[in-house]
């Protein structure tokens, strides 16, 4: 019964998280247009342009293979089965012991490589430039979010994301110094992985500026939908994947309604929180030129290894 | 009399047999390379099927009076020995397959001495993991190393083939004296070479110390451990791609199986200093590191999944290195995690390196070119072949499901557990280690996008690249047994954590070492089911279930219709496919970050040069540092030999007669 439940409310957490991606970033869009003084399109414009373009006919470029029509789907795909993994509203989680966070970070290498080589699919320049400029900025992000994740890994001694969740809610709120590096390394990662400003510019096509959307310029359709729900909902992973390494607090332990409730009210102020800081660091930056973004990940690698180092001292 | 064994043995002399009797047939009639390879892989299956019947069986020796007389040949086949037997029979099966079609369009005087000595390589290499005696051992590797140096130069005899041959040959042999000594320092009484006289006997600290790091430097000598391994770049592309396939594949990992005997066998009685362990470790992490950097800046296809093999036995290394040093702190069960990411990435190596060796194979065929810069767009016309090497790039890349994550996985989680050593310095270290570690594997994704980018996807960057003809049926047959074993041992990696869990109890010594790597035939977990766990089954079934779903409902709900047209690229009408990026321009961003790592020479023409040539070569370092210099030292020596040459036998009389003064003077 208790099994039959929670498999239940993963189901439900799954839908509800995958069906309200495209929500954060038009919360996001709508932040960043009124920081501008402008008026916005609603955060409901995500929904509108995926629907758009799944009515759309998708344009395949002649010699497309079918790895290129294949990668959207798996895309999606990889970011849903996170979403499964990563304990949102609840810290028991059904499905997370399927992956654990170093398995987690494989999950995204896997959707990476695939979108890489999408890219490099129809032969186009844009299309290897933005697959190796990709690839450069996360061969030095991925192992900062190891790093990351190592951290966590040590202090709690578990790689197992539930878990982690669980041993950090029992302690009352902390601050420690180590996650504190950990944080603000895992918060570049996040900015380089989601190809926010100052990496890369989401809203760009110019070419000398664009890594994401050079990849996926020969998309278009239903592929196009797929990809953009896809990075809306990685965004969102990323999001509860901060709030369940660095601000547990709010998530509950059992599965009851009162405290579900407020949890689901707690995560989800976190989460809009999280959108208007990113969308407030976004209009206040600038674009950093593509080789200053190496700079940018090795520091954040570097603050990670700190914060490993720092967490050590505090273990013996 | 232990059956397994005298069976194995009775396999490599069929090979033997086999290999004279077919090399003579291949010489004198033509168009028999298929049933002749055939018969070879016969050999392999029954090896194949002797180890898995043989798994829980207890160790057997068997003392063969063949050799030097009052030297018989000592031979035992232990868990560690039998389970790189297998690795053996199952990369060797695909290989074998895969050949008997490649190689038959070679001339037949190649074609006999190509099998011939492949024959002889595979017999030498069970010789050598099942050898007993130092001495059996060393001939064993010295039949290894020779046997696959004519293969190496078999093919064609260019100038640059017999140059990576002889560097080969060199580099073999300087390990090979290391491990002579090595064995040496370890036999106790002069006259007995047994392991098993090695394993008993006492030696003081600085001999045991001295005798790792011999084995360790002749080891690393086979295995491409830095600063010997610029063999391997050499080596492999001359070589042809079977020959390359199981050298990388199984060849290397004879090194990795000397040094497991020694360090953990042979030795552990011994005193080894805590330092040995750290040694090892950064000794596989610089491997690691500067294989893939160098990697990602090939443009010979070949070269680069060398240097890629370069940083797999790299992170193997680490492993080991890993497992000493927790050993030495006496944490068997964390030294057994260590221990079995090794051993796991050995056999995953063996699978996805082979693969991706015999899919180069295809395409050299296909195409006649090595070089990345001429290849591109390939998925078109060998689609067997880029949906294999597909499978092959996403194993080596390290992504879930597949098997190579899974290694570095185990490998992760070892890690994790460094705190618990009592040494306040290598607590620091290790996560260090850590995370270089982490940035390797970052960078091998890069690498393997780079690989498989450049030669299948793409717009083909010469003409006739559209010519190009998928695999024949047996070479698809070699190519999908390993590509299901890397699916297979990634989806169910239980079968193997099984051997390797007994394989690591008995290797440490503790037969009661509880490893829980499994708590179920569906989760796998480090030590307990808190700590962490994976279940790549589960995961694959979610990712297939959720893209099933999706494409229904698309199909379903909104338009499914698609439309064929000329590429956007932004509307930009004039491409090219000499627009997409070629090799060199995909690895610059590594070139450029690495730079002062590296050796590299460009030529970038002025503004206003009328005939403008550029050019870029990029080399590691090592060849220049370390090589050349040595190399000017011999050659000067030489020349001052060479002065006592003077060709008047009056001279030569009056050296010999000097000679027997000094040496009178000297027994005097």
């Amino acid at each position: 019964m208790s099994i039959l439940v929670s498999i239940s409310f993963q189901f439900f957490q799954s839908v509800l998280l995958i069906a309200s991606a495209p929500l954060l970033m038009g919360w996001m869009g709508q932040n960043r247009a009124w920081l501008s003084n402008k008026t916005g399109a609603g955060i409901l414009q995500p929904y509108r342009v995926i629907h758009k373009l799944l009515l759309k006919e998708t344009v395949l470029a002649k010699n497309a293979s079918f790895l290129f029509c294949s990668v959207p789907y798996i895309y999606f795909a990889v970011m849903c089965l996170i979403t499964m993994i990563i304990p949102v509203f609840w810290s028991q989680m059904a499905f997370s012991a399927i992956a654990d966070v170093i398995t987690l970070i494989g999950l995204f290498a896997l959707a990476r490589i695939f979108l890489a080589l999408a890219a490099m699919d129809i032969g186009t320049a844009f299309g290897s430039m933005g697959a190796r400029r990709e690839m450069l900025v996360s061969f030095l992000a991925e192992p900062a979010f190891l790093m990351v994740f190592f951290n966590l890994a040590l202090m709690n001694q578990t790689t197992s994301l539930t878990q982690i969740v669980t041993t950090m809610l029992s302690h009352s709120f902390l601050i420690n110094p180590s996650l504190a590096f950990a944080a603000i390394a895992f918060f570049m990662v996040l900015l380089a992985e989601n190809a926010r400003l100052p990496v890369d510019n989401p809203t760009t096509h110019l070419e000398l500026t664009m890594i994401h959307e050079a990849m996926i310029l020969e998309y278009s359709g239903r592929h196009l939908a797929l990809i953009e729900w896809a990075n809306q909902l990685k965004l969102l992973n990323y999001f509860a994947i901060a709030i369940a390494l660095f601000c547990p607090w709010g998530i509950t332990n059992t599965l009851e309604m009162t405290p579900l409730i407020s949890s689901i009210v707690i995560v989800v102020f976190k989460l809009l929180i999280i959108g208007s800081g990113l969308s407030l660091f976004e209009v206040l930056s600038a674009k950093v030129r593509l080789f200053r973004a190496p700079e940018f990940l090795t520091s954040a690698f570097i603050l990670a290894i700190l914060g490993v180092l720092i967490q050590l001292l505090a273990l013996r | 009399m232990d059956y397994p064994l005298i069976l194995t043995l009775g396999v490599t002399l069929y090979w033997i047999i086999l290999g004279i009797s077919g090399g003579l047939l291949l010489r004198y009639t033509t168009n028999n390379t298929r049933i002749l390879f055939l018969l070879g892989v016969f050999g392999c299956i029954t090896l194949l099927l002797i180890g898995i019947f043989s798994l829980n069986s207890t160790p057997g020796n068997v003392t063969l009076p063949i050799g030097i007389p009052g030297f018989p040949l000592h031979f035992c086949r232990d868990n560690l020995s039998a389970f790189f037997v297998l690795l053996l029979s199952v990369a060797s099966i695909g290989i074998g397959m895969f050949s008997s079609h490649y190689f038959r369009h070679v001339d037949s005087r190649t074609q006999s001495l190509l099998f011939f000595n492949y024959h002889w390589f595979l017999a030498s290499m069970v010789w050598v993991f099942l050898a007993a005696d130092a001495y059996g051992f060393l001939t064993a590797w010295e039949f290894m190393a020779l046997s696959s140096y004519f293969l190496i130069v078999a093919f064609k005899s260019s100038p640059e083939t017999s140059y990576a041959g002889f560097l080969y040959l060199l580099i073999a042999h300087l390990g090979a004296i290391a491990i002579l000594f090595s064995f040496t320092i370890m036999s106790p009484s002069q006259p007995d070479f047994t392991f098993e006289a090695m394993r008993h006997g006492l030696l003081s600290p600085t001999k045991a110390n001295f005798a790792f790091i011999l084995a360790l430097a002749g080891f690393g000598a086979k295995a491409g451990l830095l600063p010997l391994h610029i063999w391997l770049p050499e080596a492999h592309p001359a070589a042809p791609s079977p020959v390359s396939a199981l050298m990388s594949g199984v060849m290397l990992t004879t090194a990795i199986y000397g040094m497991l005997r020694v360090f953990f066998d042979l030795l552990s009685n011994q005193d080894i200093a805590i330092n040995c362990g750290l040694i090892v470790l950064i000794a596989g992490l610089l491997t690691a590191l500067l294989g893939v950097i160098l990697a990602a800046m090939q443009t010979d296809m070949k070269r680069l999944l060398a240097y890629s093999s370069i940083e797999n036995m790299g992170i193997i290394v680490l492993a080991i290195g890993l497992a000493l040093l927790f050993n030495s702190a006496h944490l068997s069960l964390f030294a057994a995690l260590a221990l079995v990411a090794a051993l796991f990435h050995c056999f995953n190596h063996a699978l996805f390196k082979s693969l991706l060796f015999l899919c180069t194979g295809n395409v050299l065929h296909a195409t006649g070119e090595r070089n990345l810069g001429k290849l591109g767009g390939l998925i078109a016309h060998m689609p067997w072949v880029a949906g294999f090497a597909l499978i092959g790039t996403l194993a080596m890349a390290g992504v879930p499901p597949l098997n190579g994550f899974f290694s570095e996985w185990l490998l992760m989680q070892a890690f994790l557990f460094s705190p618990n050593i009592p040494i306040p310095y290598l607590n620091m270290l290790i996560p260090v280690a850590a995370a270089a570690f982490a940035l390797s594997i970052g960078l091998a994704a890069y690498v393997m996008v780079k690989f498989y980018g450049i030669i299948f996807l793409g717009k083909p960057r010469e003409t006739k690249l559209k010519h190009a003809e998928d695999a024949a049926f047996l070479e698809k047959l070699g190519l999908g047994w390993f590509a299901v074993w890397c699916v297979l041992t990634g989806l169910f990696p239980f079968p193997i954590l099984h051997i390797l869990n007994q394989l690591t109890a008995n290797l440490l010594n503790q037969p009661n070492l509880a490893l829980p790597q499994q708590s179920s035939w569906l989760f796998l977990t480090p030590t307990q089911f808190t700590r962490g766990s994976y279940s790549p089954f589960l995961l694959f079934c979610f990712i297939i279930l959720i893209v099933a779903l999706l494409y229904i409902m698309i199909r379903w709900f909104y338009n499914g219709q698609s439309r064929r047209s000329p590429a956007w690229d932004c509307g930009y009408g004039l491409q090219t496919a000499r627009m997409q990026d070629t090799a060199e321009g995909f690895g610059q961003p590594i070139t450029h970050i690495f730079s002062p790592f590296l050796y590299v020479r460009s030529k970038v023409p002025a503004a206003f040069d009328n005939t403008p040539v550029y050019s870029s070569q990029t080399d590691d370092r090592f060849w220049n540092v370390l090589y050349w210099p040595v190399l000017q030292l011999i050659l000067m020596g030489a020349k001052l030999v060479s002065k006592l040459q003077q060709g008047r036998i009056s001279y030569y009389l009056l050296y010999s007669f000097l000679t027997l003064l000094l040496l009178l003077w000297w027994s005097a």
